[in-house]
């Protein structure tokens, strides 16, 4: 079962070492994992995509909270938030293959970043399943390199 | 404003923590913080190895309740604390340890006696701190002895570079705390707490389960006091030993590994539990599927995240031991006024019968010095008055079974960790935060031989601390599952006549006797008691004595090896 967990940390150094150094020791996988200041710079969010059990989960967050660089965690429901990963992806391309690669990009309302002889560069932000499907779509062209910041979620609504 | 350095500011801090007794040991990078506890009224006791400072604080922690304060140098120093710091840890224990480290420029560059000690101890610690300018020592400081001691205890570890200790600071320089993710819960939610003594007053087989938060939170009193109005039979942990009286009829002892057949079994026929201040160690569970099958269980802690870990939990409540079991004890009082007193005199024989049925027992009649009987004659002779510190096996299972605790803050042993060599230098801090107590370290031959340099700590100080030395040259409780579970194969576990204790202790300045005889036992104790210096007494014990009753790992706790020989008796 995948979860996003969203938590609030101080802005300090060490923290996030401390953060990735539980989730090791306690047994627990991150699947992706972003960080940066929050609106109060001495407040940083790290937002952690984790594969775990229900049980595990709640561990989890019990464990973060005994960190007391930890201030507020959220479990994010994953039916009511906003969720985007941004992407680069480099993928070859000449002057035969490169108009259909153009054309996939502006289906999915990517952008073309960088172009270069052999290449081209792509920018693409939304969420897991709209970045897979692009790049199931790039991989025939022949991906050379894949770039990605790790999920970032909002929930939806008044709700903070 | 007169100015000061870092070191002075370090040493004006723990003064105003009320720091009384430092365990530590010098180099170079805590030379400027040395040199500034020079001028200081703050005791120091220097050991002989660093491990042997963390114990020491960790020792003087339990028997106080007060936060135990060590300091070692950068590097190996520091690593050298690492097993004291991580045994604290497991056990909840307050502790402060403060590390040198190399100047601020230094720090990532491998410089000599450079080690990453905040990175080292972080899974060990509550929360340590790297000290990067001098105006944030009063704040860390005074952060770090609130970590330590509030909410669960724990050790907190400052690093602090050699120039941060040189640098000048203004001597009435303050900062405000700032902790904004550190607010534990004291005070249980009291609808939980409600629908605990409901659930209580209602049960038939109900058993409370006290652990080491019970002792820590000063809960030993609310305990003793909701066990008298609920008259629920008590079993401890290892750590909540002493949290009930022992010679009480309620009282179960511990449970466990090598527990009572009592206990487990009283757990395992019980319909609810209520434990306190517990954390379902594996060594009192045995196979978890298999634990209390017909229990539910309400646990208090305050640590949320014990709650449900290990075992199923029908009434969580969050919160501080002490202020719990008060708001329990008046709510079951008011739900029994309302709906009676209920009924339990069923179970309570079938405890009673259980203790008859099951007790502790060892050869009594046997010619050869038991341990237990040691044992016994220490309880006997000490009229259960002293503190007991005990080493790591063999040595601290007899001690947890044959000596009746009754009082909280009387038993010191290293229960999560299970530490060899922590029972030396923990009786030294001991010692010294009850100086008005007699302390024993109940030893075994194995494990003080890990931390045997200490008792030149203790002479050269007077820490005049009593060692009853369980020897039978073998590390006994390997050896114990080497016999047991691969056939007597004693790979690597016999230690026979490696020392002679007795000069060994004489060396060092202390007396030694030796008892090789039964009859010679309880002489040699009341003498140990009356000599007015270190004494070690060197008990050679029956060297192939078991501890029993046993569950084998992975078994349910209901099942228990008794001693063979003793079958039939």
């Amino acid at each position: 079962m995948n979860h996003i967990i969203s938590v609030l940390v101080e802005n300090k150094a060490g923290v996030l070492a401390k953060i990735s150094g539980l989730f090791s020791r306690r047994g627990f996988n991150i699947e992706s994992l972003a960080v940066g200041p929050t609106d109060d710079e001495k407040i940083s969010r790290i937002t952690l995509a984790v594969n775990a059990e229900e049980h595990s989960i709640e561990q989890i967050i019990k464990q973060l909270y005994k960190l007391i660089n930890v201030i507020k965690i959220q479990e994010l429901d994953p039916s009511n938030i906003v969720e985007r990963e941004l992407v680069l992806i480099k993928v070859g391309a000449d002057s035969k293959t490169r108009p259909e690669i153009l054309e996939i990009v502006s289906v999915f309302r990517a952008n073309i970043v960088d172009v270069a002889k052999k290449t081209i560069m792509i920018e693409i932000t939304g969420n897991s399943s709209k970045v897979k499907a692009l790049e199931d779509l790039l991989r025939p062209f022949g991906i050379l390199e894949l770039v990605r910041t790790g999920k970032i979620a909002c929930s939806r609504g008044s709700k903070s | 404003m007169g100015k000061i350095t870092g070191a002075q500011m370090i040493i004006k801090c723990l003064k105003e923590e009320g720091v009384e007794v430092i365990f530590g040991y010098p180099g170079g990078k805590v030379i400027p913080l040395y040199d500034a506890l020079f001028d200081s009224d703050i005791r120091h006791i220097l050991v002989r190895h660093e491990q042997g400072a963390a114990h020491a604080a960790d020792g003087y922690a339990r028997v106080t309740g007060k936060t135990g304060v060590c300091i070692a140098t950068s590097g190996p120093g520091a690593t050298n604390l690492v097993t004291g710091i991580a045994n604290a840890h497991m056990d909840s224990i307050p502790m402060v340890a403060i590390t040198g480290q190399v100047g601020t420029a230094q720090i990532g560059t491998d410089a000599f006696q450079e080690a990453d000690i905040t990175g080292i101890a972080a899974p060990i610690t509550k929360h340590n701190y790297l000290i990067k300018d001098v105006k944030d020592l009063p704040r860390v400081i005074k952060e770090a002895f609130i970590i330590a001691s509030t909410g669960r205890p724990g050790p907190v570890l400052i690093d602090i570079p050699v120039d941060i200790t040189t640098d000048l600071i203004d001597e009435n320089f303050k900062a405000d705390i700032s902790l904004p993710g550190y607010k534990p819960t004291i005070k249980g939610n009291l609808k939980q707490v409600k629908q605990a003594a409901k659930k209580i007053a209602e049960s038939k087989k109900p058993v409370i389960f006290a652990g080491g938060g019970v002792i820590s939170s000063g809960a030993s009193d609310i305990l003793r006091k909701f066990v008298k109005v609920a008259k629920i039979p008590v079993i401890t942990s290892l750590l909540g030993m002493g949290s009930y009286p022992e010679n009480n009829e309620l009282s179960l002892s511990m449970a466990g590994m090598h527990g009572t057949k009592y206990a487990n079994l009283a757990f395992t026929e019980a319909d609810l539990i209520i434990a306190v201040g517990v954390r379902f160690d594996d060594r009192v569970t045995g196979k978890l599927s298999e634990f209390a099958p017909g229990a539910d269980v309400i646990h208090m802690d305050i640590d949320p995240a014990e709650i449900g870990k290990n075992v199923k939990v029908l009434i969580p409540v969050v919160g501080d031991a002490k202020i719990v079991l008060t708001d329990l004890k008046s709510e079951y009082e008011k739900y029994i006024e309302k709906k009676g007193i209920p009924n339990r005199e069923q179970w309570l024989s079938r405890i009673k019968k259980l203790k008859e049925d099951y007790p502790l027992k060892y050869d009594r009649n046997s010619n050869k010095v038991k341990p237990a009987y040691v044992v016994e004659k220490i309880y006997e002779l000490t009229k259960g008055d002293a503190i007991i510190c005990t080493e790591v096996g063999q040595n601290q299972m007899w001690a947890a079974q044959y000596y009746k605790f009754t009082k909280p803050r009387t038993l010191v042993s290293s229960g999560g960790l299970g530490t060899m060599g922590f029972g030396l230098p923990a009786a030294i801090g001991a010692k010294i935060g009850r100086p008005d107590k007699t302390v024993i370290d109940i030893a075994g031959d194995g494990s003080i031989q890990m931390v045997s340099q200490e008792l030149s700590t203790a002479v050269t100080n007077k820490i005049n601390i009593k060692i009853m030395l369980l020897n039978n040259g073998y590390l006994g409780m390997v050896r114990q599952w080497q016999q047991i579970f691969f056939k007597g194969r004693y790979s690597h576990t016999c230690i026979y006549n490696c020392v002679d204790f007795v000069k060994l202790v004489e060396a060092y300045g202390g007396v030694g006797l030796r008892v090789k005889k039964k009859e010679e036992v309880e002489n040699a104790i009341k003498k140990a008691l009356e000599i007015d210096n270190l004494v070690l007494v060197d008990f050679w014990i029956d060297r192939e004595e078991n501890v029993y009753p046993m569950v084998a790992p992975g078994s349910p706790i209901s099942e228990m090896l008794e001693s063979e020989m003793l079958e039939g008796v």
